[in-house]
């Protein structure tokens, strides 16, 4: 009963299984139009950002975990004294996306109540720093402290054997940080997973007050008035950030193939390599011709396609549904919005193409080292 | 004539003259005193005065920026102790880390820094989604989101530069997987897209020993070159410049009219 359910739960793992069912219960946990906010309420799944919600996500991960440490193969990954930070990581992300959003929660039922926010206090009703804020600073900084005592007294940082530039482990992960990155290197090369991508991060979360013109919602949490906003950070954060470096960490073994927690990390998992480029489906399995010389028309497909991706699907949405957003923010910002959107959507496109198609490379031109 | 009630000793000791030329305002008890309190020093007075109340409460800020600064600072402080010990070389790195681990009495700075390294890093996210969460990023705090943004990944840098030092197994290949991406930088890394369109002739400009991440590694691979950088990267490049932004990003809380709070 109990090896079933493991089996259960390392199917489940899968990135393609589990990215699916993410994508599938984010638009509705996090209801970024008043169509999923419909749904969000009827299936009851507001009650998550409640006492009891809370309760139930930190009773589910600790079952997990205390589960995982009484398995012989799950326990080598939980108990590396390098993936202590992830367990940690995965609590407080969990802890504060509920907390944040109970308060947006609470808040949205005042301003619908035409009351004010919890943060709201009268403006001649102010505190002292001294003592109102800096007892509070002093408490909390103890508090770190004694954490950062006792975690550092009760686990030794690990020291692996020397370095040998000769004898590279199987797998090489780079920092845990960095693993969400390193997880996109399976779909896309590394200029991509690990400059473009890493500096349209950069540059789209600097973006981010520039792009949001929205004046409504600042210094009080709150989720109805800004949804999708919201909704789009958290996909960024918690899906294509704070999911992949899971996966990198606990998901990845020998070869960066994919093992279930429960899976023993074996050098000799055979994973078929059937990757197929786009140019090869068009000339030679749909056209039977061959793959022309010249790469430009070789890679022509892949070419127009992404072309057509970036280029089209602005057009297209401003003509449908975002017509009042390009109107509310002028086509610059318009463009901007969509452009970073699109590219942050690139990701897991490409890997379903990489699931179902086994496609390698949309673009491929290897002589420039340029693959898409 | 009404008896002098005795003055405590830390009475006593706050009216002395050496106390007096110290913290001028004596102990803080007078809704005045605790206002110079704050005012008269340097470190406190990153804070304003009086606060709104909201801004004070832990279920609005959770106290993710302080405790990120904090963290630096206990970074700083375990660091200094560690450079100690510590020879950036290919030679001693490795053994040195050993004898701190072995021969140092009670030695806990190597884990607080790496425990306190991968806290700070979890802590500038939580802060980060705070200030989302709150839209505090809106105007007129548009332009110190981007400087936090430069914050969080002048935080990862530093931490990684950091990965390397110990010069073990997991340091270097780790390094080595990071790094190796940078060889794949448009026009800038030898294995780029578009690095071959900077050639003269047909000398390429763009090799194995002049891409960038030659300039980083110091050499074409993560050897004594990269060691070194790495090291002064980490104990002085990268804390001199996060320093600066850390300034600019507390400066501006305050001038672009504090915590962010409903109007």
């Amino acid at each position: 009963m109990l090896d079933w359910l493991k089996s259960v739960v390392d199917f489940i793992s899968t990135p393609s299984i589990s990215l699916t069912l993410i994508l599938l219960m984010f638009p509705f946990v996090f209801p970024p139009t008043a169509w999923f906010e419909t749904w969000h309420r009827r299936l009851g799944l507001h009650n998550l950002w409640t006492n009891r919600g809370g309760l139930v996500m930190f009773s589910v991960i600790t079952l997990i975990f205390v589960w995982g440490f009484t398995d012989v193969n799950f326990s080598k990954i939980l108990g590396k004294p390098d993936n202590v930070p992830i367990m940690i990581l995965i609590y407080s992300v969990f802890f504060f996306l509920w907390l944040a959003m109970k308060s947006a929660y609470e808040n949205d039922a005042h301003i619908a109540a035409g009351e004010p926010v919890q943060e709201y206090y009268p403006p001649e009703d102010k505190v002292l720093v001294w003592p109102d804020l800096v007892y509070i600073e002093l408490i909390a900084l103890i508090l770190m402290m004694v954490f950062l005592l006792v975690w550092s007294i009760g686990l030794p940082a690990p020291l692996e054997e020397p370095a040998n530039p000769s004898l590279s482990p199987n797998p090489a992960k780079a920092p845990w940080y960095f693993l969400g990155l390193q997880e996109m290197l399976v779909y896309f090369d590394p200029w991509l997973a690990g400059v473009v991508f890493p500096s349209l991060i950069i540059v789209g979360l600097m973006a981010i007050p520039y792009l949001d013109s929205d004046r409504k919602g600042s210094g009080y949490y709150s989720f109805a008035g800004r949804r999708t906003a919201v909704f789009v950070f958290l996909f960024g954060w918690l899906v294509l950030w704070v999911f992949l470096i899971v996966v990198g960490t606990f998901f990845r073994g020998p070869n960066w193939n994919f093992f279930g927690p429960f899976e023993e990390w074996s050098v000799t998992k055979v994973v078929p390599l059937i990757n197929i480029n786009l140019s090869e489906y068009v000339w030679v399995k749909l056209l039977r011709v061959g793959l022309p010389a010249n790469p430009l028309v070789r890679e022509s497909v892949g070419i127009i396609m992404l072309v057509l991706y970036f280029g089209l699907t602005p057009v297209m949405l401003a003509r449908g549904k975002l017509r009042p957003l390009l109107d509310k923010l002028g086509s610059i910002r318009y463009s901007l919005i969509i452009f970073l959107a699109l590219a942050m959507v690139l990701l897991p496109i490409k890997m379903y193409l990489r699931w179902t198609l086994n496609l390698h490379y949309i673009i491929s031109i290897p002589e420039a080292f340029f693959n898409i | 004539m009404a008896e002098k009630k005795p003055k405590s000793r830390l009475t006593a000791i706050s009216e002395s003259p050496v106390w007096k030329s110290i913290f001028r305002t004596g102990i803080p008890v007078t809704r005045r005193q605790r206002m110079m309190g704050i005012l008269n020093n340097v470190f406190l007075h990153l804070h304003p005065v009086r606060l709104p109340k909201h801004a004070v409460k832990l279920k609005y800020t959770w106290c993710m920026g302080g405790l990120s600064f904090f963290l630096f600072l206990v970074l700083t402080i375990s660091g200094i102790l560690l450079m100690f010990y510590y020879r950036p070389t290919v030679e001693y790195a490795y053994t040195d880390i050993m004898d701190l681990s072995e021969q140092v009495p009670l030695g806990i700075m190597r884990e607080l820094h790496r425990w306190g390294a991968h806290a700070m890093v979890i802590a500038v996210w939580l802060h980060m989604f705070r200030v989302f969460m709150t839209g505090s990023y809106k105007p007129p705090r548009e332009f110190n989101w981007v400087v936090g943004v430069l914050l969080m990944f002048l935080t990862l840098f530093l931490s990684f530069t950091g990965y390397l030092l110990p010069w073990d197994q997991l340091a270097i290949w780790a390094i080595t997987v990071g790094s190796n991406m940078a060889r794949a930088t448009p026009f800038l890394g030898h294995e780029g897209p578009g690095a071959s369109l900077l050639a003269i002739g047909d000398i390429n400009l763009v090799t194995m020993s002049s891409d960038v991440r030659f300039a980083l590694l110091g050499g074409r691979f993560v050897g004594e070159g990269a060691l070194l950088r790495f090291y002064v990267l980490h104990c002085i490049g990268l804390p001199f410049i996060i320093m600066i932004f850390m300034a600019v990003h507390f400066w501006r809380v305050r001038k672009d009219g504090g915590i962010s709070g409903p109007v």
